[in-house]
């Protein structure tokens, strides 16, 4: 039963939009256990969300992505939880992890224009309480996300028939 | 000039491949979907290609014994031991090939004498009656059916035997039909083989992708078939390595013995650095339970139900296979040949798959389509199979 779970997981990171009908032929079990196997794992958290991996370059909107690094001071009980708390409310945030070594939280931001992102870092996070200093790089290019190769896939090296 | 002189008569009688023919078809249609490949779609693991590369900037570019190198022997020893049963001495009983090809080329060189009889269960490998005749054999094709999942059985194999019997091809897991032999049928081959004094040429390169809860059972790991049995494998299925061409055989010294001269003089050594890649493989896997191996055969495993799935949906007779990554449909309810159905679904659909012809006469009425093609094209291929079924 794990190793189906976990089967299902990695077809489902490749195609999301794949059918009960489809998925129940290639695990060999009835639909209705997957569909049982699904609804349980998004009740209990492990699937959070079914969203596309989009390639924004070629979308031709003007769009800004910045990674920062975040130095704070931890809270007393509440270690840096109050401040990722904090932090993961702005919008313009798209991701928080806590780290190890040189800094804290890094984030992943994402604002409409390179002003309104240099704006965000500097009126709405480093003026937060325990935030001690942030360093902001911004993407230049993304060429893998989430597994995805963002360039043109490389072909098919095989022949195309052999024996 | 004429060069009929200089050629070798029974090279030249042994037609080409009838898979060439299509290939060129096919080449000129850069947007058709191929089931037709017989290689795994995944590249080979990461760790194994590196391993090769760092051979490489450590200047490892010599030649090895004619052997193989000691340490990939000992892995092999180790790997058939664990996974398949198999005892075979390191020393003088594991040849490192160049691919499992030259594995069996080399045992039928090795064994036969002009004459001798060779049986080969059909459909099967197209390359073991051409090997057969290239080494001076007779090959005897026997014809299995896909009413018994294309076992090949104990009472067809003695129909075929003669007094210049001499071997039997074992070509289980089967390309192209995807069967498997279970270890009853085995046993019952058995008796026949050993009654009959022959020797077995077990192509066991498939092993690793078997399906069925059972696993693959290898000839050789039956009592009394040890002694009488080449034992072929190689990486190129396992691992992944089609193109590094490394293999290997197992055979009782006195025979090892014949298959390494000519292995020595035609060959010299399997590349350095397919034997370096080869043994980080089997390395890796000790201790990881090789898990290269788990991650990809579940993946076949997944496209091989949705094929075979696909395929009974939209009419097509077809067994299931356990084995390989082929599936095996019969299609004579259409009243087409093979190679007409394979041109047809080529030049109306842009779908290339294998006519059942080339793998034997008797693979008329049915025709290859390999599953390990990524998850999309897979489907898309199936719903043009089967609108080319509905426009007949």
């Amino acid at each position: 039963m794990e190793n189906m779970k976990m089967e299902l997981l990695q077809i489902l990171q490749q195609d999301c939009r794949i059918t009960l009908e489809k998925l129940s032929v290639m695990l060999g079990q009835p639909a209705q256990v997957i569909a049982e196997t699904l609804d349980e794992m998004e009740k209990s958290g492990v699937i959070l969300r079914y969203t596309p991996v989009i390639n924004w370059d070629r979308v031709g909107k003007e769009r800004v992505e910045g990674m920062i690094e975040v130095r704070t001071t931890p809270q007393r009980d509440q270690g840096f939880d109050a401040i990722a708390k904090r932090i993961y409310r702005f919008d313009e945030v798209k991701s928080v992890y806590l780290m190890s070594g040189a800094y804290d939280l890094l984030l992943l931001v994402e604002a409409p224009t390179l002003k309104e992102l240099a704006l965000f870092v500097s009126s709405k996070l480093s003026v937060l309480d325990n935030v001690v200093g942030t360093a902001t790089h911004f993407v230049l290019k993304c060429y893998k996300n989430d597994g995805i190769i963002f360039e043109d896939e490389p072909k098919d090296r095989r022949l195309a028939v052999n024996p | 000039m004429d060069y009929s002189r200089f050629l070798n008569a029974s090279v030249s009688a042994v037609p080409k491949s009838g898979i060439r023919k299509f290939f060129d078809i096919v080449q000129t249609m850069p947007r058709a979907i191929s089931l037709g490949v017989g290689e795994p779609d995944f590249v080979t693991p990461y760790h194994i290609r590196n391993a090769a590369i760092d051979s490489l900037l450590d200047g490892e570019t010599q030649y090895t014994s004619n052997w193989g190198k000691q340490s990939l022997r000992d892995e092999i020893a180790y790997y058939i031991k664990r996974r398949f049963g198999l005892k075979y001495s390191p020393q003088n009983e594991i040849l490192t090939t160049i691919g499992a090809s030259e594995g069996i080329d080399l045992a039928l060189r090795a064994m036969l004498s002009p004459g001798d009889e060779v049986v080969v269960p059909e459909p099967s490998f197209v390359s073991y009656c051409p090997g057969v005749i290239f080494a001076g054999g007779v090959p005897v094709p026997i014809v299995t059916d896909a009413k018994n999942n294309f076992m090949l059985t104990a009472e067809a194999l003695l129909a075929s035997i003669t007094e210049r019997t001499k071997a039997l091809i074992m070509p289980y897991p089967n390309n192209p039909t995807g069967g498997v032999i279970d270890k009853a049928s085995l046993e019952k081959l058995r008796d026949v083989i050993i009654e009959h004094n022959l020797i077995v040429v077990s192509d066991e390169v498939y092993a690793e992708l078997t399906y069925s809860p059972q696993g693959h059972v290898s000839i050789a790991s039956l009592p009394g078939m040890r002694e009488r049995t080449v034992y072929i494998n190689g990486f190129s299925k396992a691992f992944a390595m089609t193109g590094w061409r490394i293999g290997f055989a197992c055979a009782p010294a006195p025979l090892m013995e014949s298959m390494v001269k000519i292995h020595q003089y035609a060959i010299m050594c399997a590349p350095i650095q397919a034997q370096v890649a080869a043994e980080e493989a089997l390395k890796r896997g000790r201790e990881d339970n090789y898990a290269d191996i788990t991650v990809m055969r579940e993946s076949y495993n997944q496209r091989r139900r949705l094929m075979y799935a696909g395929l009974r949906k939209m009419g097509l007779e077809c067994f299931e296979p356990l084995g390989a990554f082929y599936t095996f449909p019969s299609i004579r309810e259409t009243g087409l040949s093979s190679e007409d159905f394979c041109q047809r679904l080529l030049r109306e659909k842009e779908v290339a798959c294998v006519p059942g012809t080339a793998f034997g006469d008797c693979g008329e009425g049915f025709i290859r389509c390999c599953y390990a093609t990524a998850l999309d094209k897979l489907t898309v291929a199936l719903e043009r199979i089967d609108e080319f079924l509905k426009s007949l």
